[in-house]
């Protein structure tokens, strides 16, 4: 490794894949730390998961090229490569033990059975499925399921291990239990992870750093932190999160110029319609058009003098004996700092449905 | 309403209600079918090979005796079933070797069109009578047959003449050898190992065998390893059909080969020249008790862990 940066563990250059007339990845360039937590987030169909297949090597690159630890990836079958995968459908050889399908990758790179077998039991050990080994993949659970392919993919101690949503067919609370697991065993085996996801916030939680996709190409490369308060597009300020966006007039009133801006719900807090706005801040009086109640917040559907639609969240911290309902048609004033608002590219606005 | 639709009403709400009943009705046919004609055709069958012919009187014995089975247990019938069972099996792994490629080829890379055609394709011999393509096998390879033809065109006559000098499956021409009977057999009996095959290799995702690869497993260990067993049931499946019909089949070594009796030409000459049905009788027992077998020991080897 000459310089000062470490070579990532996998970069991509100006990759793309087609497949006939759609542009499944589009010249897509990442770079990925080794010992990184990275996840590739977008809508289904915005060619995360090709990215992926490209690098497990299960799919070639039309264009561009892949580099894994420094070296061309390109000609090297995906058995050649020092990556494993965790399959969204988990993949699990239904005609094996559990037991057998977590020595699959030691077996067919002939590790002394001795061998194999400690590395199973620590495997089962490290997933906690200890008195598994004698099932049928039928026989587990889907949370099961999922533990066993993600034994079988790290017993070869690859450099990174590529997840494809999986967690994408568990129970909420499950799912909750497993991103921390997860996360925990990444830490311990300091493996880079490249993980696929559609759900922002699993992507939000867990990651070092993340990647937006949208129609094969990434929009944005960045912390959690970056990609959440600094969208670099109308899109990831859509996808990640739930944004207002304001243009034209209202942004005009707002702020007194035409560009476009978004503003996180969260950000925007709730006064009396008599207040006056507060000094450096964004404010416009408005009418609660619609209230939605989520338990811990609350969501208003505020439409505000300028003209536009503004959604507002409040944690529900003392509306206990308050019947939130009974906002609804009452005029407010709505107030943020003006620093909060974040200005967006026009180029590339947020395609429709 | 009118009373006609009152009535559908009232019929499919007694049915609803019954559910019990409609299974009943909706399975009474195929279980008689089955009971009857069936399992009841097998009894007597297997009742039968108990009975022996009187070899005075040339009248079926109605008392159940071993005499049949003795008279099966002869060194002349053991050498016929012996032959059928080698043909039975060398037609069996013929036609898995080639079915499975195409079978492959069909269930993994083929487009749902061309999947079509080979279907179709694999199935339209099956659409003509099997007697006629048994004879047109028949004319192919006769002495002056096309395959002799063109092996005598292309100046490679003497490979045909150094199969046909092979002791034990040779003979004066491919129609009248045990080649001409096994290519015959590999012929009519290919389809059904073909269709079973696709079925099972079509099942297994294909993230099963990218599963593999990633693993660390070359081509050759993930065919081993995950696509063959994970397609084994329809090799069975497929093997049932093509082992079970050389055993029984009596038209192909009628017409094709030499004058060696198959299995299923001596049923049909028990039963009906020598009119001795006990011996026919036990003469069928046999593939089934080799079916029976074979069933066990795959059941065994795990050949149907993975349905």
């Amino acid at each position: 490794m000459a310089g000062d940066t470490p070579t990532p563990v996998v970069r991509l250059v100006g990759v793309s894949r087609f497949f006939g007339d759609v542009r499944a990845v589009d010249d897509v360039s990442l770079e990925i730390a080794d010992g990184e937590f990275f996840s590739m987030l977008g809508p289904s169909g915005s060619g995360k998961t090709t990215c992926l297949r490209l690098i497990a090597g299960f799919d070639r690159p039309s264009r561009g090229r892949i580099e894994l630890c420094g070296l061309e990836a390109e000609g090297l079958p995906p058995y050649e490569r020092d990556v494993n995968t965790v399959f969204q459908d988990y993949a699990l050889f239904p005609h094996m033990t559990v037991e057998e399908n977590i020595a699959y990758g030691p077996a067919v790179r002939r590790v002394p059975r001795a061998e194999r077998a400690r590395r199973v039991a620590e495997m089962l050990d490290l997933v906690r499925l200890p008195d598994m080994a004698d099932r049928r993949p039928a026989q587990l659970s889907g949370g099961q399921r999922q533990r066993v392919a993600l034994a079988r993919a790290l017993i070869n101690r690859p450099r990174v291990l590529l997840l494809d949503e999986p967690l994408g067919a568990l129970d909420l609370k499950l799912r909750h239990q497993m991103q921390i697991e997860l996360k925990a065993i990444q830490k311990r085996l300091g493996i880079t992870f490249v993980y696929v996801t559609h759900d922002q916030e699993e992507a939000l939680s867990m990651s070092d750093r993340l990647a937006v996709f949208r129609s094969g190409r990434v929009d944005q490369v960045g912390t959690p932190a970056e990609v959440y308060e600094r969208p670099a597009s109308p899109f990831v300020a859509d996808f990640v999160g739930i944004s207002n966006l304001v243009d034209g007039e209202a942004a005009f009133a707002l702020t007194g110029s035409r560009e476009p801006f978004t503003i996180r719900p969260e950000k925007i807090r709730i006064l009396e319609a008599a207040a006056s706005a507060p000094d450096g801040a964004c404010s416009a009086r408005g009418r609660v058009r619609d209230v939605v109640y989520l338990g811990m917040h609350t969501r208003y559907v505020v439409e505000i003098d300028g003209g536009a639609v503004l959604s507002v969240v409040e944690q529900n911290r003392d509306s206990a004996a308050v019947d939130v309902q009974a906002a609804r048609g009452r005029a407010l004033r709505l107030a943020w700092p003006r620093a909060l608002n974040r200005p967006v590219r026009r180029a590339g606005a947020p395609e429709s449905g | 309403m009118t009373a006609a639709r009152r009535g559908r009403r009232a019929l499919a709400t007694f049915f609803y209600l019954k559910p019990r009943l409609t299974l009943a009705l909706l399975l009474a046919p195929p279980l008689l079918w089955l009971g009857i004609v069936y399992v009841g055709s097998l009894c007597s069958l297997i009742v039968e090979s108990f009975f022996h012919l009187d070899s005075f009187t040339g009248q079926v014995v109605r008392k159940v005796s071993l005499a049949t089975y003795r008279d099966l247990l002869t060194a002349a019938n053991l050498d016929i079933a012996a032959r059928t069972m080698t043909m039975a099996a060398a037609v069996t792994l013929a036609a898995v070797a080639l079915a499975f490629p195409l079978a492959y080829y069909m269930a993994r890379y083929a487009s749902p069109g061309l999947r079509a055609i080979l279907t179709l394709g694999v199935l339209l011999p099956l659409w003509s009578s099997y007697l006629v393509r048994v004879y047109s096998f028949k004319l192919i390879l006769a002495k002056e047959g096309i395959i002799g033809w063109c092996l005598a065109r292309a100046r490679l006559g003497w490979i045909l003449d150094g199969l046909l000098a092979l002791p034990g499956i040779g003979g004066p021409s491919l129609s009248v050898s045990s080649i001409g009977t096994f290519l015959a057999f590999v012929y009519v009996w290919l389809p059904y190992m073909i269709l079973p095959i696709e079925a099972s290799l079509e099942r297994v995702p294909q993230s099963l065998l990218e599963a593999s690869s990633d693993l660390g497993a070359r081509p050759a260990a993930t065919f081993r390893r995950v696509t063959l067993p994970l397609a084994l049931p329809g090799v069975v499946a497929g093997s049932i059909f093509t082992f079970s019909l050389t055993l029984g089949d009596f038209i192909v070594p009628g017409t094709l080969g030499n004058s060696s009796l198959f299995i299923g030409q001596a049923v049909l000459a028990h039963q009906g020249t020598a009119g001795n049905i006990p011996l026919a009788a036990a003469f069928t027992v046999i593939p089934m008790v080799i079916m029976g077998v074979y069933l066990a020991l795959a059941r065994r080897l795990g050949a149907f862990d993975a349905l």
